[in-house]
């Protein structure tokens, strides 16, 4: 198997050198990196020991994905590979389609691991909105796979740096023009690696109440995190607080949920936890299958009694 | 004021938009028994965010001046479930109907919805969601977008489009993006571009009198050789130990949450 890699976030390239190198325990071949027109990424990228191509566009425009497609398909093309693991962040996910569709092969996003079956590398993927785990493997020749952040250790510093080559690519003029790059303010914030997590959903209304959840988390010494619409609509806090299918995959020893449904795009994002706490207003909601503790209320008269209780 | 295209007939011609739309069982009614999906008896729906989708061109329809139509891909309730499409502000929808799009494959999908397209006249935007509520996958739209050699933007959060250029803000995960794109173009949307809109009654009654188009992969010729680049193996759900207890008090639960929490 011939795998080359490409993301153009460094953190996660380190991660999808973990995994074609896992990858190619099991297939053999070689992998190799790509970095366009990123020479900061092609050396931190040879430090880690991997083969690096700077890929060297003679128009860059990091934001038409068209572009960035051709880059990728010209340089898999040039060093004949069988496979090119991208990282599944938003980026990463629309290069993937377009790229496979230019290679005429199969393609899997949001990939979280994979698993050898007859030699071949079998992926694993939510599937039904995370209600299911799909195992799915290509047929095709060329193949994309997209992993999902995080899913596996970023590689660290080898003993000997990878070398270093330059590989220029001819772009046709771009149709896309980035006029403006607003930065989402830093959220610093790693629910990721919390080990207890109180959880906002839409059933807390309000933001007095949402305080006293933040309180509680205090108390606890967690993190708080959230469901999708109590960032995106509600705009309460950032999107990196968002658990799920389009959100984070979070492991806590604890996590504490307050008025969470439990829908099952949410609950692909908690199912590792260790213990599940629930305070919901319905006995019937799905999140008394997700917890293991479901306390049956509203967190209106709740929430003051659980403040008083966590800090004393 | 409305964007029009002025033709070589010097006419003005509007342009239109297409909302693709995928039919998906209702995933809140989907049981697990022995790790195994139950879909007997689950109905259809519109995807969630597809209808965020077709909110957000319905807006579109004023500066392009065209149609607002719905392309969806899929089996035999389709018809039906498109209904919902057509109650919530379509104009017409263009269905393709075929057995062998059951599971719905990507590859698949992309090839029929880039065929349906170029056989439709005057496109200047075709919306997609981010990712489907139940594959979620985020490739059609760049495949399909790859098939016409158009150009593509994903996750737009707001769509604006005067004489001929769309202006998008993408939403990624640490910044936004503002970018400028000549029509026509594919485009996916984030859920929160706009709040879907709930069919009102005169809607209702007047979606069964809207155009529909069906076609099967045979109209649109598209034979299936060579079969599907990914194959499922599995399908399970993941084993669930948790305890789903229901606790009686306040106590309980402080008593509990203290012990889980471990020495701090
Ligand atoms: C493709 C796709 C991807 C998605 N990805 C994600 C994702 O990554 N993360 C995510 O979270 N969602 C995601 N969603 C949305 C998901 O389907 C749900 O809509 C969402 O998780 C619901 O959030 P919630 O539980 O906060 O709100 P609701 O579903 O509105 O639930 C609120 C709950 O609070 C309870 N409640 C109300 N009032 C009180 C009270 N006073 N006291 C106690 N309880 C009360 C209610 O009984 C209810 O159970 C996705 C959807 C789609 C289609
Ligand atoms: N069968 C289909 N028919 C019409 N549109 C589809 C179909 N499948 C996917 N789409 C569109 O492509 C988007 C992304 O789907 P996916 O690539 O599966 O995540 C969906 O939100 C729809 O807009």
């Amino acid at each position: 198997m011939n795998i080359i890699l490409y993301s153009e976030r460094p953190d996660l390239a380190s991660e999808l050198v973990t995994a074609g190198r896992a990858i190619m325990d099991i297939c053999g071949g070689a992998l190799q990196a790509l970095t366009i027109d990123d020479d900061e990424q092609a050396d931190f990228l040879a430090a880690r020991g991997v083969s690096v191509h700077r890929v060297r566009s003679d128009q860059p425009s990091p934001a038409d994905v068209a572009q960035l497609a051709s880059a990728v398909h010209q340089t898999a093309v040039a060093l004949e590979a069988d496979m090119i693991l991208l990282a599944s962040n938003r980026r990463g996910r629309e290069l993937a389609g377009r790229l496979a569709q230019k290679l005429g092969g199969g393609c899997l996003t949001d990939v979280g691991r994979f698993e050898v079956l007859d030699g071949r590398p079998a992926f694993s993927r939510n599937a039904l909105g995370g209600a299911v785990e799909d195992v799915r493997c290509m047929e095709t020749g060329k193949q994309v796979i997209a992993l999902t952040p995080h899913s596996f250790a970023a590689a660290g510093v080898a003993t000997g740096p990878g070398p270093v080559s330059d590989l220029p690519v001819r772009l046709s003029p771009s149709l896309v023009r980035l006029k403006e790059t607003i930065r989402k303010g830093a959220d610093a914030v790693d629910i990721e690696k919390a080990d207890i997590l109180v959880v906002v959903g839409q059933g807390i209304e309000n933001k007095e109440d949402l305080t006293k959840a933040a309180q509680i988390a205090r108390s606890l010494g967690a993190e708080v995190a959230c469901t999708k619409p109590v960032a995106t609509d509600r705009k309460w806090f950032s999107e990196e607080r968002i658990i799920g299918l389009s959100g984070k995959r979070c492991k806590p020893r604890l996590a504490l949920l307050l008025g969470v449904s439990g829908q099952v795009q949410f609950t692909v994002g908690i199912r590792d936890a260790g213990a599940i706490v629930a305070v919901n207003l319905d006995e019937k909601a799905n999140i008394a299958y997700v917890a293991d503790y479901l306390l049956v209320g509203d967190l209106k008269t709740l929430l003051p009694e659980l403040v008083k209780r966590f800090s004393a | 004021m409305g964007f029009v295209v002025v033709s070589d007939h010097g006419k003005e011609e509007a342009m239109n938009i297409v909302v693709a739309m995928k039919q998906v069982p209702d995933l809140k009614m989907i049981r697990i028994r022995d790790r195994r999906p139950l879909l007997e008896d689950v109905p259809f729906m519109m995807g969630e965010i597809d209808r965020s989708a077709l909110e957000a061109g319905a807006e579109l329809r004023e500066a392009l001046k065209g149609k607002l139509i719905v392309l969806s891909a899929g089996t035999e309730p389709l018809e039906d479930t498109v209904k919902e499409a057509l109650a919530a502000g379509a104009d017409e929808a263009i269905l393709i109907l075929d057995e062998a799009l059951r599971d719905g494959e990507s590859a698949l999908v992309a090839q029929v919805l880039a065929a349906a397209l170029a056989r439709m006249p005057d496109v200047g935007i075709i919306l997609f969601g981010e990712g489907s509520a139940d594959n979620y996958s985020g490739q059609v739209m760049a495949r399909v977008a790859e098939i016409l050699s158009w150009p593509q933007v994903g996750y737009a959060r707001e769509i604006r489009i005067e004489g001929g250029v769309a202006q998008i803000t993408r939403s990624l995960e640490d910044c936004e993006e503002l970018l400028e794109v000549p029509l026509p173009v594919a485009v996916s949307v984030v859920a929160e571009i706009r709040q879907p809109k709930t069919p009102s009654v005169t809607g209702i009654l007047r979606a069964g009198r809207k155009p529909k188009t069906l076609w099967t992969l045979a109209d649109l010729n598209i034979g299936l050789n060579g079969g599907a680049p990914v194959r499922t193996i599995s399908r399970l759900a993941p084993v669930s130990s948790r305890l789903g207890q229901v606790i009686g008090s306040v106590d309980e639960l402080v008593e509990i949450v203290k012990a889980k929490r471990g020495p701090s």
